[in-house]
């Protein structure tokens, strides 16, 4: 029998209260890794941001269009390697609980300035050649069961009025992280129409997305974009593509915030259930510490006893919670629409925080069983009545 | 003879709620090797408290008491640990023994301590199991075992070390009469053939018997010595 074999029958000694600390331990551990997982997702879409991109939009407000002639004006700075825009056109697909994005773009450089979107040469040229026709991420084509060929309607808000779309491609991300859950179409297709039913609209795109060749040059950059078009009618704010995504999660920061303290919180709970079934059982074997130190076991064979029954208890309970993680935030996807979150994984950091929680909980839950193991004497532990 | 245990000029006292208890008072005891002997004397004379100090369990306030040639009220507490594991084995009245643990695991517990094989700690186990009448209990759990049995386990937990002395509290209070005769015999056998010095505790005079010396405290001090 080695020490290992004691603190597993001490660890099982009552079924049912270990039993229903390690189900404590395995529901703060999924609820943990959900908590993590959606904080994470939410601050990963600033890292997939490029160094070499700037974003441009409207000085006042990101709501307010910019004329699609900056286009040209910016390209010409030095350091510029290419420039292409983009326009928010919300529209509902079928119902409006469909979210994703739906953006209009240049088609003849969207894709230049997002090498992470992959299409196929074929899709991307059949795609150019269309006026009405879209490119939609791999996730939609997914979800909705949408291929090659298939229409698309939108109803529009933004841009009233039916429109009618043909799927000419499908793009994947390059990475994990990469959005693949928006539709993109023609911009020349939207502008088209609103030049006939509301002329003071057309030839206005949402933002600028600038390709720079030097990264190290971006702030340089960006202020000779802005002085470009300072004292116009629709001066400009120039940023990096992260400074712009940071931007927009802060907005956001709240309600992340919260969630960050609840996943923390939920480790704090779990810690004083683990605590509390430690001290319970450390007490109930006050009288077994006395027999074992009477026999000769030093004070760090009884810190080994009770340190190794307190993480054995958090490891199982820890060891399921983070198994049933992954199945769990896959169930959580499927069932969210898609575009809410434009990609849902667990993060290798969220699984590195679990484990972390795991192995403090079961250190701390056992430091006052330790400590009044080692401090109560021999005599006193024979004379305990628990 | 030589003297294995020297108790000398030893003081004892507890503290409660600011107040001192006096337990032994100026106490001096010698006990000779393979010596049997029986501590008696009415609740609170402080013979527990004179084998706790003697098997290094608890700690005199003041004198010497030494044990094999080891002054043990000297030794820091994990010195004191190790000694205890080389040198003293315990029987307790209530058997202590660990209930998630088999006999032969609660037997082999102070054999973990020792840098004894496995198959080495299990010859020890099966002997010390076989000398108390129980190699055929191994696998039995505390709560599967008589009382007898159970305090034979400890009994047998106690030899499996082979220690230099034996300390026994009240081995038989929480006995029956046959239980209780078979647990003395077992000690005198320990004492005779084995060659054990053992130091019990007992309010029993039946128990007392078996010992070759019996010695009376009260209120700290012996008397009739």
């Amino acid at each position: 029998m080695k020490i290992l074999k004691l603190i597993f029958k001490n660890a099982f000694r009552h079924k049912l209260r270990t039993l229903l600390t390690i189900l404590g331990i395995t529901i703060a551990i999924i609820a943990f890794g959900l908590l993590r997982t959606v904080v994470t997702i939410w601050d990963s879409s600033v890292d997939a941001t490029m160094a070499n991109r700037l974003i441009t939009r409207q000085a006042i407000s990101f709501i307010f269009p910019l004329p699609v002639s900056y286009q040209e004006k910016i390209k010409s700075i030095d350091g510029v390697s290419n420039v292409t825009f983009a326009t928010w056109f919300q529209g509902v697909y079928k119902d409006k609980n469909n979210f994703f994005a739906r953006i209009a773009v240049d088609v003849e450089t969207f894709f230049d300035v997002y090498p992470e979107f992959l299409i196929d040469a074929q899709q991307l040229e059949n795609f150019k050649k269309q006026r009405n026709s879209c490119v939609i991420g791999a996730d939609i084509a997914e979800q909705y069961k949408l291929k090659i060929g298939d229409p698309m309607t939108l109803e529009g808000d933004i841009y009233p009025g039916r429109w009618d779309f043909v799927i000419a491609g499908i793009y994947k991300g390059k990475n994990k992280n990469t959005d693949e859950t928006q539709m993109i179409f023609h911009w020349n297709y939207i502008n088209e129409r609103m030049k006939v039913e509301s002329p003071i609209r057309a030839n206005e795109v949402g933002w600028y997305i600038v390709q720079i060749k030097d990264p190290n040059k971006s702030a340089i950059i960006s202020e000779q974009i802005d002085a470009l078009f300072r004292n116009s009618s629709a001066e400009t704010k120039t940023e990096t593509e992260k400074a712009f995504a940071q931007n927009f999660v802060a907005s956001s920061g709240a309600i992340i915030s919260a969630m960050n303290v609840m996943s923390f919180a939920i480790i704090g709970i779990i810690m004083l259930v683990v605590a509390n079934t430690m001290i319970m059982s450390a007490r109930e074997r006050t009288r077994e510490y006395a027999i074992l130190k009477t026999l000769g076991f030093s004070a760090k064979h009884l810190f080994v006893l009770i340190l190794g029954e307190s993480l054995l208890i958090s490891f199982i309970g820890g060891s399921i919670g983070i198994s049933l993680i992954f199945p769990i935030v896959q169930g959580f996807e499927q069932a969210m629409p898609k575009g809410i979150f434009p990609f849902f994984f667990v993060e290798p950091i969220t699984i590195f925080w679990a484990i972390v929680s795991i192995i403090f909980v079961g250190f701390i839950s056992a430091v006052f069983p330790i400590q009044k193991a080692l401090s109560t004497r021999i005599v006193d532990g024979f004379r305990f009545v628990g | 003879m030589n003297s294995i245990i020297k108790v000398k000029n030893v003081f004892k006292s507890y503290w409660r709620n600011s107040i001192e208890i006096p337990v032994l008072n100026d106490l001096s005891l010698e006990v000779e090797e393979g010596e049997f002997l029986a501590l008696m004397g009415p609740s609170g004379s402080g013979k527990t408290t004179l084998l706790n100090l003697i098997a290094g369990i608890d700690r005199p306030t003041k004198g010497e008491i030494i044990v094999a040639d080891t002054d043990i009220s000297k030794l820091n507490e994990s010195s004191l640990a190790k000694w205890r594991a080389d040198h003293v084995g315990f029987v307790f009245q209530f058997y202590n023994l660990i209930p998630v643990l088999t006999a032969y695991e609660n037997v082999e517990l102070p054999l973990l301590l020792t840098k004894l094989s496995k198959a080495e700690r299990k010859k020890h186990v099966e002997t010390a199991l076989s000398i108390v009448g129980l190699a055929d209990r191994l696998n039995h759990y505390p709560k599967q075992l008589s009382g007898g049995q159970e305090q034979r386990v400890a009994i047998a937990r106690a030899i499996v070390t082979d220690p230099t002395i034996l300390v026994a509290d009240e081995p038989t209070g929480d006995l029956d009469k046959k239980s209780a005769s078979e647990i003395l015999t077992l000690m005198d056998r320990l004492n005779k053939e084995f060659k054990k010095t053992i130091v019990m505790v007992t309010h029993d005079p039946h128990a007392a018997e078996k010992a070759s010396r019996k010695l009376h405290l009260e209120k700290g001090e012996l008397v009739g010595v």
